[in-house]
């Protein structure tokens, strides 16, 4: 028995088996779910791979947040692995390393700044909706934040894009919460995943992360982030919505 | 146990397969980067592709070590079985 049980779940962007997705799919699959995975572009070749390394390989579907025809046909492209959504995970963002972070915030391009919102925020609404034919009463949908009421060393664009998409979440979760669909975040604290790499200067979080969390924090450690996730995919915060779960161990409530 | 030669030409397979890099050209003296124009996220999916093949664990650390294909096979030849 698994808090998962007989529930189906998308997990959108999963690229490498240290991704937080591939966590989130893994966790899911151990306790019941029904998982399928996807991603988009050249790190598809690497996601179809990676698949093979969960509990049960996963289906990988091909979906690109920013073209439109991958979102319309996302409910059939699903329909094929699974007769209904019970769950739907978010773990998406970009923003160009080379012009939006690591200290570039006065110089940051819009055309680069808009993708970032676009990929990083939008796409939270628009895959939601993408999704809203297969979702029922009782899913639930998870987005992955960094905590985005504070400045950051280094992350700059990609801060403001979650403090788009904490916003987005909250109004996602007025506008779904009359179909009974919960919208929630998991804010988790640094991760050594592909992505964070791509960030100049991530490390400097890192580093200090786990000498002001009260629980400490390990950064090469996707478990605990895996494990919230699936506690807000299951039926156990059936009355959480517009929700930013931390999962920082504790860093968000220290001062000092 | 395989040979260095065995290594390299499995290796150099996989390089053509996910980069189109013509698996003669990928001898153990070619720089990924600069010579192969193996790019990074190629080069992740080298690794993961390597690792199924070779049943072998590249640490994520190890991989900027892993600066040629005679650094890989030799970090393949050496690697415990997974």
């Amino acid at each position: 028995m698994g808090i998962l049980d007989g529930k189906r779940i998308l997990v959108a962007g999963v690229t490498m088996d240290s991704s937080i997705g591939f966590t989130v799919a893994k966790v899911a699959q151990e306790e019941g779910a029904t998982v399928v995975i996807s991603n988009f572009g050249r790190a598809l070749g690497i996601t179809r791979r990676i698949a093979g390394r969960l509990p049960r390989e996963a289906p990988v579907i091909e979906l690109d947040v920013t073209d439109d025809e991958h979102l319309a046909s996302l409910p059939e492209r699903l329909g094929e692995h699974l007769d209904g959504l019970d769950g739907l995970v978010h773990s998406i963002a970009y923003a160009n390393p080379e012009t939006s972070l690591g200290g570039k915030l006065l110089t940051a391009p819009w055309s680069d700044v808009s993708q970032a919102l676009q990929v990083s925020a939008f796409s939270f609404a628009s895959l939601t909706t993408a999704c809203l034919p297969l979702l029922g009463k009782g899913s639930s949908v998870v987005g992955m934040t960094f905590d985005a009421t504070v400045a950051w060393p280094a992350y700059d664009w990609m801060g403001v894009a979650k403090a788009s998409l904490e916003s987005c979440s909250r109004y996602l979760a007025r506008d779904l919460g009359p179909k009974g669909i919960r919208v929630n975040l998991v804010s988790a604290g640094p991760l050594k995943t592909l992505a964070a790499k791509a960030i100049p200067g991530f490390e400097e979080l890192e580093a200090m992360w786990s000498d002001r969390s009260p629980l400490g924090w390990d950064e090469t450690d996707q478990v605990p982030t895996g494990r919230s996730v699936v506690g807000l995919l299951s039926d156990f915060f059936p009355a959480t919505t517009g929700e930013i779960v931390h999962v920082d161990g504790g860093y968000h409530a220290m001062g000092a | 146990m395989a040979t260095t030669e065995e290594i390299r030409a499995d290796l150099a397979e996989i390089v053509n397969e996910v980069a189109g890099i013509p698996a003669d050209d990928v001898q153990l003296d070619k720089s990924f980067t600069d010579d192969l124009d193996v790019d990074s996220l190629s080069m992740v999916e080298v690794v993961v592709a390597a690792e199924e093949k070779f049943g072998v664990k590249i640490p994520d650390d190890e991989v900027k070590n892993l600066k040629t294909v005679g650094d890989a096979v030799a970090f393949i030849e050496q690697a415990p079985q997974a």
